[in-house]
C-alpha cells in the first residue's frame, strides 16, 4: 500500500515539474510567497519554523525553501534537492495540505520581539 | 460586496490573519510606472520591516484575484503603504496604479512573513541588494533603520552600518530616488550605490551593468563582517546575486532572499477586455 501510495505521488509531482518548467523559472519564489496561504491553516508564521525535507534530510526555515504558486495554491521545494516539501491548495470548499514531504516541522514556541 | 456570503469556506480554516477593509488614504506617483498607496487600516496590528500583505480583488461575479505586495512604510508610521509597478499586461497592478483613488477602499490581510524581516535589534552590518521594484520592502528597512536610529547615538548608527545596492533599467525607474538621497546626505554609515543596466542619463559616471560578483565583492563587506543581507527583485537577479554572494564566501544562511513574479492564476481574457472590480 505504502508502495502504490508513493508511486501515485511521484506520479503527480512529475506532472507537477512539468507545468513547473513549462511555466518556466519566473514563478520560483521563496517561501515567503507562501506565508499567506499558510496562515489560512496555521495561527503561528511557519515561514520561521525550520521544515526538514523528508528526501534529504536537510532542515531550512520554510521561509527559504523554494515556492512554485499556481492558480490553485503552491507546491514548496526544497532547493537542495528539488524533492516537494508541502503542497497547499485551495478549493473554494476546503484547504489541502499535503506534509509528506517534511520529515518534521519545528514551530518556535515563542513570537520574536516585534 | 457581502463579506459574510464571499469567502464562507474560508471563515471556517480562518488563520490569526484576517481580510480588513482599508481606505486609500493618497496614492503618489513614485515613477512613470510606480504609485505608492497610502491606507488608513482600522486595527492594524503594526508590522516588520521586509513583510508584505496580500491583496483581493472582486468582481462583480464573486470572481477574486489575489496578489501579494511588500510594504514600503516603516512600522514607526502610522499608516500602511504600498509601492505598486503597473504591469502592462497584468490583472491587478494596473488597476491599483491607474484606478484606485483617495476614498476607495481596498481589501488585504497582514502583515504577513516573519522570515524576510529586519530591524534594528539585529546587530550587524545590513547589506540590501534590490533590483527593480524589488527596493520595496528593503526600503521599509531603511526607514526603520532611520526612524529606528535617529534617536540612538552615532555610535548606534556605526554599529549597523547600512548599504543598498540597487539595479534599476533607467534613471525615471528608480523608486525613492529622491528619498534616497536625502537618507544618505544625513547619514554617513549609509551607502547607496546604484546601477543603471539599459540606459543612463548624459553626464551619468556610475556603473552602467548588471549586478555581478566583481560588483557585489566591492560593495559589501567581506563575509567575516557577517553581514545581515537581503536580496530581492526578479527572481533571475535575485537567484545570481544570492548564488554570486555565496561563491564570495557569505553563509547562505544569513543571505535572505525575496523573488518576485507574476503570481496567481489570472482569469482567461474575455471579450470584455479589461476586469471591472467593484470594492466597496
Amino acid at each position: 500500500m505504502d508502495g502504490a501510495m508513493r508511486a501515485s505521488n511521484e506520479r503527480s509531482s512529475a506532472d507537477e515539474r512539468v507545468a513547473e518548467e513549462r511555466v518556466g523559472e519566473a514563478l520560483r519564489l521563496d517561501g515567503n510567497a507562501a506565508a499567506g496561504i499558510l496562515s489560512e491553516v496555521f495561527a503561528p508564521d511557519l515561514t520561521t519554523a525550520r521544515a526538514t525535507c523528508a528526501n534529504c534530510g536537510t532542515a531550512r526555515p520554510v521561509g527559504a525553501l523554494l515556492v512554485y504558486a499556481h492558480g490553485m495554491g503552491v507546491v514548496v521545494r526544497c532547493p537542495g534537492c528539488d524533492a516537494v516539501v508541502l503542497r497547499v491548495a485551495r478549493t473554494p470548499t476546503k484547504v489541502w495540505l499535503d506534509l509528506t514531504g517534511a520529515r518534521h516541522v519545528v514551530i518556535v514556541a515563542t513570537a520574536p520581539p516585534a | 460586496m457581502n463579506d459574510t456570503s464571499v469567502q464562507g469556506a474560508a471563515v471556517s480554516v480562518r488563520g490569526r490573519i484576517a481580510w480588513r477593509v482599508t481606505t486609500v488614504v493618497d496614492s503618489v506617483p513614485e515613477t512613470p510606472r510606480a504609485r505608492t498607496l497610502v491606507l488608513d487600516v482600522p486595527g492594524w496590528p503594526g508590522h516588520r520591516a521586509g513583510q508584505h500583505v496580500d491583496v483581493r480583488l472582486t468582481a462583480e461575479d464573486g470572481y477574486q484575484a489575489q496578489r501579494s505586495y511588500s510594504i514600503a512604510s516603516a512600522p514607526e508610521s502610522a499608516r500602511v503603504a504600498l509601492t505598486v509597478e503597473r504591469l502592462d499586461d497584468g490583472e491587478v497592478s494596473p488597476y491599483l496604479t491607474d484606478e484606485l483613488r483617495a476614498g476607495d477602499r481596498l481589501e488585504l490581510r497582514g502583515p504577513i512573513g516573519g522570515y524576510f524581516v529586519w530591524d534594528v535589534a539585529l546587530a550587524g552590518p545590513l547589506l540590501l541588494v534590490a533590483g527593480g521594484s524589488g527596493i520595496v520592502p528593503l526600503m521599509a528597512m531603511l526607514r526603520h533603520r532611520a526612524a529606528a536610529l535617529a534617536t540612538a547615538g552615532a555610535d548606534a548608527r556605526h554599529s549597523e552600518p547600512a548599504r543598498l545596492l540597487y539595479s534599476c533599467r533607467k534613471w525615471d525607474e528608480v523608486i525613492y530616488r529622491d528619498e534616497l538621497a536625502r537618507l544618505v546626505e544625513g547619514d554617513p554609515t549609509l551607502d547607496v550605490t546604484l546601477t543603471l543596466t539599459r540606459e543612463a542619463p548624459a553626464g551619468w559616471t556610475g556603473l552602467r551593468r548588471r549586478i555581478d560578483r566583481m560588483m557585489l565583492a566591492e560593495v559589501a563587506w567581506p563575509p567575516p563582517e557577517r553581514p545581515n543581507v537581503f536580496v530581492c527583485g526578479p527572481t533571475p537577479l535575485v537567484e545570481a546575486v544570492a548564488a554570486a554572494l555565496v561563491e564570495l564566501g557569505h553563509d547562505p544562511a544569513r543571505v535572505k532572499t525575496e523573488r518576485f513574479g507574476p503570481t496567481g492564476g489570472s482569469r482567461a481574457q474575455g471579450a470584455t477586455g479589461r476586469q471591472q472590480w467593484t470594492v466597496r
